[in-house]
C-alpha cells in the first residue's frame, strides 16, 4: 500500500488542521442548536468521551495492523473481556458467593488449564492422538465435575440481586490494567495458534474468539450475571446527585450561569474526559517511544518485507505474537474504560459491526500506521456515526416531504437508520481505494 | 436396553437436524472455497451476501403468495429462488467490478481483499436491513412435515417420536442436486475446467489463453447461486434473521478450512463435519442414554456444551485444524 | 492457426535488442535471439543471467523498453501472451508449468483451450510422443514424477499446434536418462517443422542438438554461433562448459 499519490498532500500541517476541524465540530455541537447540532455540551462531551475510548481501541488495532499487518476481526471480544475486569475487580464482594463455590470454581478452572497444558506435553512427548484424547476427556470430565456444582451454588446465592461471584472491592481504575491483562491473555492463546499461517487465518480465528468471548459473557451468569447485566459499577469520578447536593458546586454552577443538573453532568463528563486523555496520551507516548526504539524499527522492517526479515534470521511469528498481545491489551484497557464510563455491563450490547468493524473504519480512515491518525479517525468517525443517526432521518424527512403519506414514505423514513451501515461501508471502501494511507498518512 | 427408541431419538434430535444444517453449511462453504480458489481471499461479506439473496427471495415469495402462486406442498420460496439468485449475481458482479477488480489488477495482498470484503459486508448488511429490516421473518409455506411425530408413533408403536420436516428433507435434496450439478460443471465442462485450471495455476491459465475476467465472473455467478440457495434453505429451516447470517460466517469458514480452502469436496465434507460436531456436542444425550442404559441416573443432561456455545465447536475444530493440518483434510491451497 | 509463410530472408522468430526488466533496473541489456523454421535454438548462461527473463520478454510477459519481436515477419511486440498463443507460440515456463490437481488429460485439454475444433488428433499425437504420460492420463499431474511432469508441460504447450515452442529448462531436475529421452523428443518435434527456442542448464548436451546457440551473460549476448562451433570454442568451453 505504498502509494505516492498522497505524498505531496501530507504536509506537517495536515494533522493539526484536521484536529482543529474536529474541535470546531465539537464546539458547534456544544453551542449551536439546529437541525444538525444539538447545542448541548452534555451531548458533545458524551460523544467526545466515547470517541476517546474508541480512539484507544483504534490505537490497539493500529498497533496490530499498522505496525505488523495483522487483521484482528475479534475486537469486540477483546473489548468485552476487558469490560469484565471492572465487574470482577471493583464491585464489592458478593456475600456468600465465595463460600458457596469459589474454591471449587477456581479449582475447576485450574483443572481445565492444566488439562490443556498436559495435553500439549503428552502430544509433544508421545505424538499419540489417543493419549491426547484420553487426557482431554479425563480432564473435561474432572472439570465439569468440579465446575457444574460450583456454578449452580454460586448462581443460587441471592440470585435475584447478584447470583455471581462478585468483585474484589478494589479501585475501579485498577481494573483498567486488569482488563488489559485479560485481553492480552486471550490474544496470546489465539495468536499462538493462528499466527505464522496465512494472513486470513488470524482474521477468521479472531472472528471466532470474539464471538465466543461475547457468548461467555452472555451466558455465564456466575461471572457477570450474563444478560441480567451488572449495573452500578463504581465510578472513579463524583456522582451527579452528590454534586447537585453540594452547596459549593451549586454556587459554582450559578456563577457560570448553568442549571445545576446540566452543570453536574458536564462536570462529571469533564472528569472522565481528563482521565481518558491521560490514558490516551500515555499510550500514545509509549507507542511512539516503542516505535522509535530498535524494537519498533525491527517491527516496521518485518512489516515492510517479511521475507527479507525472515531471511535475516528474525523470528517473524514471535514478533507478531508480541505486537498482537500488546495491541489486544490496549483494546482490553479501552473495554474496561467503556464499562466504567457506562457504569453498566450489558453483554447484549456487544455487536461486532459496531465494536469490531466500525473500529476498523476508524483506523483505515485515520491512516493506518499513524497513531495520531487513528485518534483522529476514531473521534471523527464516532462523531459521524452518532450524528448520522440524527441527520439521516432528518435528511430523508426533507427528501420525502413532498411525497404523499403512505407505505413507501413510511418505509423510507423507517429505513433511514440502516443508512449508516451503508455509509460506513462506503467510507471504508472509498478510503481503501482512493486514499489507502488515510487522512493522516504514516511518515 | 431399548435400542430402537434410542435410535429414533438419535435420528430425531441429532442426525436429521445435523444433516440439514450440514447441507446448509456445505453450500455456504462451497461458495467460500470457490471464491478463495479463484480470487484468493476469504470473503467476509459471504454471510451478509447470503442474507441479501435470501431477503430478495423472501420479498419475491411474498409477492408470489399475494398473487396466489404456490408450489403445492413445496415452499413457494423455491419458485422465487431464481429471482434471488439473479439479483445477488448482479450485486456481486457489480461489487467485483467496483471493488475487487481494482485490487486484482494491482495484485494487492490478500489481506487487502479481506479488508475490502469487510467494507462490502457493511454495505450488504445495510442493503439487507434496507430491503427487509432486522426482524425475524418466516416464509416457509407448503407442507410442514413429511413425517409427523404423532403419525410416526402410531405407525411404529414406539414411545419416541420422529419428525422429518419438509424443509429438512428439501435442504438435503436440493443440496445433493446442487453439488452434483456443480461437480458436473467443474469436471466435465470446458468452462468449469478452466476455472479449476485458473485456481490451480493462474499464470499458466493465462498462457493457455484462459480469460481471467471471464473465470472471475463465472465464479461470482456460481458463488451467488450457492450463497442464495444456502441462505434460503437456512432461512426456511430456521427462520430468517439477518444477524444469524453474520454469525454463520464462522461455521462456514471453519467448514471450508477443515476441508481445505479451495477444495470443493473438502467444503462439503467440512460442512457436515462441523454440523454434526456442533449438534452432537450441544445435544443433551440424557434421553438417548436413558433408553440405552435404563438403570442409569446420570444426574445431568449429558450435554457437553450449552447450545449458546455452538460457535465454540466451530472454533475448536478450526483451531485443531490450524494446529495440526493447516491445509485441511483435502489438501487445499498452501498455507 | 495457419500463418502466412515466413519470408526466406528473415528468421521465423526474431527478437532484436531487447531491453527491459521487472522494475526500474533493466535485466536485459540488448539481447537478441532468432530462430529459423524447424530449427533448435538453445540459450545457455550462468544462473541469473536473464535467460528466463529473455524468454518471458519474447513471450510478452514483460514490458520491453526497447527492441522488437517479430514472428513470421509480423511485428508482435505489442501483443499480449494470450494473443501470441493464438499467433502460434507455445511456452513452457521454468517452474509451475502444469496444473497440479488436474489430470494429465485435463492438463492437455487446457493447453488446447483456445482451440474450438476437435483436439483428439493432437491429443493422440502428444500421447504418441510421450507414451509414459499416456499411461497416466487419468492421474493428477501433481502426482507424477519430475520427468513425467516436464513431459506433460511440453505436451500441454504442443496442444495448440504451435509453430514455435519455447522451453525454459525442460530438463531441470530430471535424471540423465530421462534427459536424453526428452532431448530426443524435442528433436522429433523440431523435425515436424516446429521451431524451438530453449533455455538449458545442461549446456553441453543441449548445444549438441542446437542449430544455433546463444551464451547469455548479464542480459546480453556474449557468444552466438552454431551449437557445434560453440562447443568447439575453447573460450566458451573454459568459462561456460566447465573445461
Ligand atoms: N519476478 C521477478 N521480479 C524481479 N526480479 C526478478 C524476477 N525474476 C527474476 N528476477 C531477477 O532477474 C534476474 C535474472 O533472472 P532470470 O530468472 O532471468 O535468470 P536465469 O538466467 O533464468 O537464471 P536461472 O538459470 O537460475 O534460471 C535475476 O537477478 C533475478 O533476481
Ligand atoms: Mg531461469
Amino acid at each position: 500500500m505504498s502509494s505516492n499519490r498522497q505524498a505531496a498532500a501530507s504536509s506537517p500541517w495536515r494533522a493539526p488542521i484536521l484536529f482543529a476541524v474536529l474541535a470546531i465540530l465539537f464546539v458547534l455541537e456544544g453551542t449551536v442548536r439546529n437541525g444538525l447540532f444539538s447545542g448541548s455540551w452534555n451531548t458533545a462531551l458524551a460523544i467526545l468521551n466515547m470517541g476517546l475510548i474508541s480512539a484507544i481501541t483504534a490505537l490497539g488495532v493500529n498497533m496490530q495492523w499498522g505496525y505488523a499487518g495483522l487483521f484482528n476481526t475479534g475486537v469486540v471480544g477483546f473489548l468485552a473481556i476487558g469490560g469484565l475486569a471492572p465487574v470482577l475487580v471493583s464491585l464489592p464482594p458478593v456475600e456468600g458467593a465465595w463460600a458457596a463455590g469459589g474454591p471449587r470454581l477456581i479449582g475447576s478452572l485450574l483443572v481445565g488449564l492444566g488439562t490443556l497444558a498436559l495435553a500439549k506435553i503428552v502430544y509433544t512427548r508421545t505424538r499419540r492422538a489417543w493419549a491426547v484424547a484420553l487426557v482431554l476427556i479425563a480432564g473435561f470430565v474432572a472439570y465439569r465435575w468440579l465446575f457444574d456444582p460450583a456454578v449452580s451454588a454460586i448462581e443460587a446465592n441471592d440470585s435475584a440481586r447478584t447470583g455471581n461471584i462478585g468483585g474484589l472491592g478494589l479501585p475501579v481504575l485498577l481494573s483498567w490494567l486488569v482488563g488489559g491483562a485479560f485481553a492480552a491473555a486471550a490474544a496470546w492463546a489465539v495468536g499462538k495458534v493462528a499466527l505464522g499461517l496465512r494472513s486470513d487465518y488470524l482474521a477468521i480465528a479472531t472472528l471466532g474468539i470474539g464471538e465466543i468471548i461475547v457468548a461467555v459473557l452472555r451466558n455465564e451468569d456466575w461471572l457477570a450475571r450474563g444478560v441480567k447485566n451488572v449495573a452500578s459499577i463504581p465510578r472513579p469520578v463524583p456522582y451527579e446527585i452528590d454534586l447537585q447536593q453540594n452547596p459549593a458546586f451549586v454556587d459554582f454552577a450559578g456563577r457560570w450561569g448553568l442549571g445545576v443538573a446540566e452543570a453536574s453532568g458536564i462536570w462529571v463528563k469533564l472528569c472522565y474526559l481528563s482521565l481518558f486523555l491521560v490514558v490516551l496520551l500515555a499510550i500514545i507516548l509509549l507507542a511512539q517511544l516503542a516505535l522509535k526504539s530498535p524494537w519498533g524499527r525491527m517491527m516496521r522492517a518485518i512489516r515492510d518485507n517479511e521475507v527479507a526479515a525472515e531471511a535475516m534470521g528474525k523470528d517473524v511469528t514471535a514478533r507478531h505474537l508480541q505486537i498482537f498481545v500488546l495491541g489486544s491489551a490496549v483494546i482490553g484497557i479501552a473495554g474496561a474504560m467503556m464499562i466504567t464510563l457506562d457504569g453498566l455491563m450489558a453483554p447484549n450490547g456487544y455487536n461486532p459491526l459496531r465494536y469490531t468493524f466500525l473500529i476498523w473504519v476508524m483506523v483505515i480512515v485515520g491512516g493506518s500506521g499513524n497513531n495520531w491518525g487513528s485518534v483522529l479517525g476514531a473521534i471523527l468517525i464516532w462523531f459521524l456515526w452518532i450524528k448520522v443517526e440524527v441527520w439521516g432521518p432528518n435528511l430523508i424527512g426533507v427528501l420525502v416531504g413532498p411525497l404523499p403519506d403512505g407505505d413507501i414514505k413510511a418505509h423510507l423514513l423507517g429505513s433511514a437508520p440502516h443508512m449508516r451501515f451503508i455509509a460506513m461501508g462506503l467510507v471504508l471502501l472509498l478510503v481503501l481505494r482512493f486514499a489507502p494511507r488515510g487522512l493522516v498518512p504514516e511518515k | 436396553m431399548d435400542i430402537l427408541n434410542a435410535l429414533v431419538a438419535f435420528l430425531n434430535f441429532v442426525f436429521i437436524p445435523a444433516a440439514a444444517y450440514g447441507a446448509q453449511l456445505a453450500l455456504g462453504a462451497l461458495g467460500v472455497t470457490l471464491i478463495y480458489g479463484i480470487l484468493r481471499f476469504s470473503n467476509f461479506a459471504h454471510g451478509d451476501t447470503m442474507a441479501f439473496g435470501t431477503a430478495i427471495t423472501i420479498l419475491t415469495t411474498w409477492g408470489m403468495q399475494s398473487l396466489g402462486i404456490s408450489l403445492g406442498p413445496l415452499p413457494t420460496a423455491l419458485l422465487a429462488l431464481p429471482v434471488g439468485i439473479a439479483a445477488t449475481a448482479l450485486l456481486v458482479l457489480g461489487t467485483d467490478r467496483a471493488v475487487y477488480r481494482f485490487y486484482r489488477v494491482q495484485k494487492a495482498a490478500p489481506i487487502i481483499f479481506v479488508m475490502a470484503s469487510v467494507g462490502v459486508m457493511f454495505v450488504m448488511n445495510g442493503l439487507t436491513r434496507l430491503v427487509i429490516g432486522v426482524d425475524e421473518q418466516r416464509f416457509d409455506d407448503g407442507a410442514r412435515f413429511i413425517i409427523a411425530v404423532r403419525d410416526f408413533r402410531e405407525w411404529s408403536g414406539l414411545a419416541e417420536g420422529l419428525a422429518l420436516r419438509s424443509t429438512q428433507a428439501l435442504t438435503v435434496v436440493v443440496t445433493a442436486i446442487v453439488c452434483a450439478a456443480l461437480f458436473w460443471f467443474l469436471n466435465r465442462t470446458k468452462a468449469g475446467k478452466a476455472m479449476r485450471a485458473y485456481s490451480d495455476n493462474e499464470d499458466l491459465a493465462l498462457l493457455s489463453g484462459i480469460d481471467p475476467e471471464r473465470v472471475v465472473r463465472l465464479t461470482w455467478i456460481i458463488a451467488a447461486a450457492l450463497m442464495t440457495i444456502a441462505g434460503v434453505l437456512y432461512g426456511l429451516d430456521k427462520s430468517f434473521r439477518p444477524f444469524n447470517y453474520f454469525q454463520i460466517l464462522l461455521p462456514i469458514f471453519a467448514a471450508a478450512i477443515v476441508g481445505g480452502l479451495g477444495s470443493p469436496v473438502g467444503a462439503i465434507a467440512g460442512g457436515f463435519l462441523v454440523a454434526f460436531s456442533e449438534v452432537a456436542v450441544t445435544y443433551p444425550w440424557v434421553k438417548v442414554a436413558g433408553y440405552l442404559f435404563p438403570g442409569w441416573e446420570p444426574g445431568g443432561l449429558l450435554q457437553l456444551l450449552g447450545t449458546e456455545y455452538k460457535f465454540a465447536v466451530s472454533f475448536v475444530i478450526l483451531i485443531v485444524v490450524l494446529l495440526f493440518r493447516p491445509t485441511g483434510l483435502f489438501r487445499g491451497k498452501s498455507v | 492457426m495457419i500463418q502466412s509463410q515466413p519470408q526466406t530472408t528473415q528468421p521465423f522468430l526474431s527478437a532484436q535488442a531487447m531491453r527491459g526488466g521487472y522494475g526500474k533496473a533493466d535485466i536485459l541489456h540488448g539481447c537478441t535471439l532468432t530462430v529459423d523454421q524447424g530449427q533448435i535454438a538453445v540459450i545457455v548462461g550462468p544462473n541469473g543471467a536473464g535467460k528466463s527473463t529473455a524468454m518471458k520478454a519474447v513471450f510478452g510477459m514483460l514490458p520491453l523498453r526497447e527492441g522488437r519481436v517479430t514472428l513470421g515477419g509480423q511485428d508482435i511486440t505489442a501483443l499480449s501472451p494470450q494473443e501470441r498463443v493464438r499467433k502460434g507460440m507455445g511456452f513452457v515456463p521454468q517452474t509451475h508449468n502444469i496444473f497440479p490437481t488436474m489430470t494429465v488429460e485435463e492438463n492437455l485439454e487446457m493447453g488446447a483451450y483456445i482451440r474450438d475444433d476437435d483436439v483428439r488428433q493432437t491429443l493422440a499425437q502428444v500421447y504418441d510422443l510421450f507414451p509414459a504420460v499416456a499411461e497416466k492420463r487419468r492421474q493428477a499431474a501433481g502426482e507424477l514424477s519430475g520427468g513425467q511432469r516436464q513431459q506433460v508441460a511440453v505436451g500441454r504447450a504442443l496442444m495448440t499446434r504451435p509453430q514455435l515452442l519455447m522451453l525454459d529448462e525442460p530438463t531441470a531436475g530430471v535424471s540423465p536418462i530421462v534427459m536424453d529421452e526428452l532431448f530426443d523428443r524435442i528433436i522429433e518435434v523440431a523435425r515436424t517443422g516446429i521451431s524451438i527456442l530453449m533455455v538449458e542448464q545442461n549446456a553441453r548436451q543441449a548445444l549438441e542438438i542446437a542449430d544455433i546457440g546463444y551464451v547469455l551473460v548479464q542480459g546480453a549476448n556474449r557468444y552466438t554461433d552454431t551449437g557445434e562451433a560453440l562447443l568447439a570454442d575453447p573460450e566458451v568451453r573454459r568459462t561456460f562448459l566447465g573445461g
